[in-house]
């Protein structure tokens, strides 16, 4: 288990213990987080689990996946250098601790 | 119809889409009440993954839309079991059995089931469209070695590619000249053949089948297919008899206008089971997608809290994943749309002039740059699309230069 902080756009925190090999996007629904809807469950379709990762994990979160920026300049609130599909991050040992911002806006 | 006037909202169908309308009212801030009635006994799923991952792993906790917590959190009163049989719109009435849900405004969210053709002992096949079907068509495949699969579109291609995966020997039936015919263009439908074909399973179109017994599936040409396990994945017909029976038009689903209004302005229709006019394209289409079922949730959902949310004109989107290829459509084609493929197998489909759908494979940025290009310009022309989608730029590549 690691832990994954989710920052709600009015400041408000949850930190859930995540299970490895779980998307952050997963993490949040199993967890009831607000925020995230997912609505194609995980298949880079619809840009609904849009998640700004925290500057202090800047570059330490991987790369964007192929076609990621492209759904991501979709997403119904702004895209940043730091913007992710939480259903794109996998859970591991190297983002334990992470915090992720979830956007006014999904949908 | 503004907010003020609606005091409960009744969705009768807890999948995709009637859950997408009940949680967008509460996200738009509908303070009434919120029914959602379906006949599953499951929290509301997702169906897509019934026939990708849920199919290898069998792990269902992956499938909820939401917990169950989501629903007492927002207010949503979620009553599973329970199938609908009438509706009495003289007083705004929904009836369950002896059960009775009084309405303002009613959803209609009933999905589609499986079209059962005429074939002698059909009842020994399994079906693929709900959560304790693919439980059943795991534990049969678990045991099978030979498939066969009645219909070549996504949901048995999805399924075949699966159980060749699992090592299982896979024929396809198919009654149409190509695969996926309905949906994709031929170049589209003849890579995924070729593609089946390399992944050894038996591909047979032209062929539909006749009867099922101990010995396998029959086809009407005389020929017999070993098969232990028998999918029938041969369309879907619309669950839209509730609409008819209460005096709803109904003609390939429910009729809804642009603003996915019943012929009875007191109820919507939604997803698998309504028939929406596309959006400045002159025709009616009933899609079997995430995609519709959300947006046309949300629409609704607008529409009911604003009082007014325009024309329904969400761009159509669709995967679909087959072994190592997923395939994704921007926007939507007929079928005798021509088609036009690019160096690298994608295709454009157009109408005359105008460019209707991009079908791309493994291509997610040419993907999204034709949602972009359709949901900005309204009728994409062919001199549009091919400088919008980078096409002469691709080509240049492709050639070296
Ligand atoms: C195996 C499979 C794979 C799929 N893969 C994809 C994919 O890759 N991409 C994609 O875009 N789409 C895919 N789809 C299609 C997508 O899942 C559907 O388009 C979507 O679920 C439609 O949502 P809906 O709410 O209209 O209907 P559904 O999700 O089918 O929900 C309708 C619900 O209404 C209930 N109901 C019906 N009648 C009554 C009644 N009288 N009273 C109460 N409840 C009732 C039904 O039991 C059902 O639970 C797939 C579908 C299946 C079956
Ligand atoms: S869940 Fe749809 S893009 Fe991430």
């Amino acid at each position: 288990m690691v832990q994954i902080t989710f920052v709600q756009p009015d400041g408000n925190r949850t930190t859930i213990d995540a299970a490895i090999g779980d998307s952050v996007m997963q993490t949040a629904l199993a967890n009831g987080v607000d925020g995230i809807f997912a609505e194609c469950g995980g298949a880079m379709m619809c840009a609904t689990c849009h998640c700004y990762v925290d500057e202090a994990w800047a570059g330490r979160t991987g790369k964007r996946e192929d076609g990621e920026e492209d759904m991501l300049e979709c997403a119904a609130s702004e895209m940043r250098e730091t913007s992710r599909l939480s259903c794109q991050l996998k859970v591991s040992q190297d983002i334990d601790g992470l915090v992720v911002h979830l956007p006014e806006e999904q949908a | 119809m503004i907010a003020g006037a609606l005091r409960d909202i009744v969705i009768v169908g807890a999948g995709q889409g009637g859950f997408q309308a009940a949680a967008s009212l509460r996200q738009e801030g509908f303070t009434g009440s919120v029914t959602l009635i379906g006949t599953e006994a499951d929290l509301p799923y997702q169906r897509p993954p019934l026939s990708k991952a849920f199919l290898k792993s069998g792990n269902a906790d992956q499938l909820w839309l939401r917990r169950a917590d989501f629903y007492e959190k927002n207010a949503i009163t979620l009553v599973p079991d329970c199938r609908v049989n009438r509706i009495d719109r003289d007083n705004s009435t929904v009836y369950a059995g002896d059960r009775r849900f009084r309405y303002d405004h009613l959803i209609l969210a009933t999905g589609c089931r499986n079209a059962r053709p005429p074939i002698q002992g059909l009842e020994r096949a399994l079906d693929l469209r709900t959560l304790s079907d693919a439980r059943r068509l795991r534990t049969a495949a678990a045991r099978a070695r030979r498939c066969a699969v009645i219909g070549g579109g996504f949901i048995g291609l999805e399924f075949a590619a699966v159980a060749a995966g699992l090592g299982l020997d896979v024929i396809v039936a198919e009654q149409a000249s190509r695969l996926m015919a309905r949906a994709v263009s031929p170049e589209i439908s003849a890579r995924f053949a070729d593609k089946h074909r390399g992944l050894n399973v038996d591909i047979r179109v032209g062929k539909s089948a006749a009867a099922i017994d101990d010995a396998g599936l029959h086809l009407a040409d005389g020929s017999t297919v070993a098969a232990d396990l028998v999918l029938l994945a041969a369309g879907v017909v619309p669950n839209a008899e509730l609409a008819a029976e209460a005096g709803l038009i109904v003609e390939n689903g429910i009729v809804v206008d642009e603003q996915l209004r019943t012929s009875d302005p007191n109820i919507s229709a939604l997803g698998d089971c309504a028939a929406f006019p596309m959006h400045d394209r002159g025709f009616r289409v009933r899609l079997e997608s995430v995609q519709a079922a959300t947006d046309h949730a949300r629409h609704i959902a607008r529409r009911l809290t604003k009082g007014d949310a325009g024309p329904y004109s969400a761009v159509p989107w669709f995967w679909s994943d087959q072994a190592d290829w997923k395939l994704q459509i921007a926007g939507f084609a007929q079928p005798d749309d021509e088609s036009e493929m690019l160096e690298d197998g994608s295709v454009l489909r157009f109408s005359g002039a105008r460019l209707t759908a991009v079908e791309t494979i493994n291509a997610p940025k040419l993907h999204m740059k034709a949602r972009r290009l359709f949901a900005e310009t309204p009728a994409p022309t062919r001199a549009e699309a091919l400088a919008r989608l980078d096409v002469e730029e691709r080509r240049r590549m492709a050639a070296g230069a």
